[in-house]
């Protein structure tokens, strides 16, 4: 019944010309400055932040959802996109790491249970997003098969994709690297910690959500 | 330490729908051998493949590491592109192979282009 008025209501929105809805997805692997730049995103045209992050690998291990956010370009054109942040996609998850890192053994346990169950989570909105934002270290190797999956899966979709280069601010920073690694897509290098070619950024959402 | 590399021949897993490829695979992962593929797995097998090691993670299994190797992969060639395209639709994707090893035994595959670096713990 639900999914006949589903739709029945999409029919009439595409009849009468209504907007697509965007849900904007940050993906990438964990410590990769998702949830850095989903509160850049909300603090410039929200005035808040969206979630904590953390040095700490998968800080973020729940999917988070702020709606209608409205960024401006300086045509003075308005993109509206509900913003989804998504815990980092791994192959492995080691409790033990957690304990290296000074966590006693239970929220050891519990965070990487949590971790787990975050991945899960991340994979299966992918067939709720309908752009996504690829956010990689770009002090990191991007020849990563996490990284490579991930394209793969949107590329497999027919999802727009952007890729972001961030932490350009750090000496190790190289765009070029990553650039080599995904030669279909548009690469953006930005520090999200700290505001680096942010405008540039959104001059290029605007691009891929076209 | 000693490793156990077991081949797998795309053959063998030709037969097998995405989900019985991907349980079979980890099988072999979970018994702490490395997994030597012939060919890859789809775009979303490889996405299952992830999502099921999430759910087998336990005190003793920690996950795996993956790589693929994909000869001409990114190639702008048409030629070379139709090519790939033809023989995955004919025969699946047996270009190039992949490593599934058990995070317990294999800590990083590092992966260029043209080479692939597998360090043990």
């Amino acid at each position: 019944m639900m999914k006949l008025f589903q739709r029945v209501s999409g029919f009439f929105s595409s009849l009468f010309g209504a907007k697509k809805q965007i849900k904007l997805g940050l993906y990438g692997p964990p410590n990769g400055g998702k949830t850095t730049l989903a509160n850049r995103i909300c603090e410039d045209w929200l005035g808040e932040e969206m979630g904590s992050a953390s040095a700490l690998a998968h800080e973020t291990r729940e999917i988070t959802v702020k709606e209608s956010i409205v960024i401006k370009n300086s045509d003075g054109r308005e993109l509206t996109f509900n913003l989804v942040d998504t815990p980092g996609i791994a192959t492995k998850i080691d409790y033990e790491e957690f304990i290296k890192a000074g966590m006693s053994d239970s929220e050891a346990k519990k965070r990487a249970k949590e971790a787990t169950k975050g991945v899960i989570d991340a994979i299966r909105w992918l067939d709720d997003v309908n752009t996504v934002i690829v956010v990689l270290d770009a002090t990191k190797d991007p020849y990563s098969q996490v990284n490579i999956t991930i394209v793969g899966n949107l590329e497999a979709r027919d999802i727009p994709v952007l890729i972001v280069a961030n932490k350009i601010d750090l000496k190790k920073a190289d765009i070029k690297r990553i650039e080599a690694a995904f030669p279909q897509y548009d690469v953006i290098g930005i520090s999200a910690k700290h505001g680096k070619n942010i405008e540039d950024f959104y001059n290029k959402l605007f691009e891929v959500t076209k | 330490m000693s490793l156990t590399l077991q081949f797998v021949p795309y053959s063998q897993i030709a037969p097998m729908s995405g989900s019985e490829r991907v349980d079979y695979l980890l099988g072999i992962a979970k018994k702490e051998k490395i997994v030597l593929l012939e060919g890859r797995l789809s775009p979303d097998q490889e996405a299952a493949l992830i999502e099921k090691t999430m759910q087998s993670i336990n005190k003793r299994f920690k996950g795996i590491e993956l790589s693929v190797v994909y000869p001409d992969a990114d190639s702008k060639e048409l030629f070379t592109k139709i090519k790939h395209h033809v023989v995955n639709f004919l025969l699946g994707n047996r270009s190039g192979f992949t490593i599934i090893g058990p995070a317990s035994v294999v800590k990083e595959i590092k992966q260029d282009p043209d080479k692939i670096q597998l360090l043990t713990q």
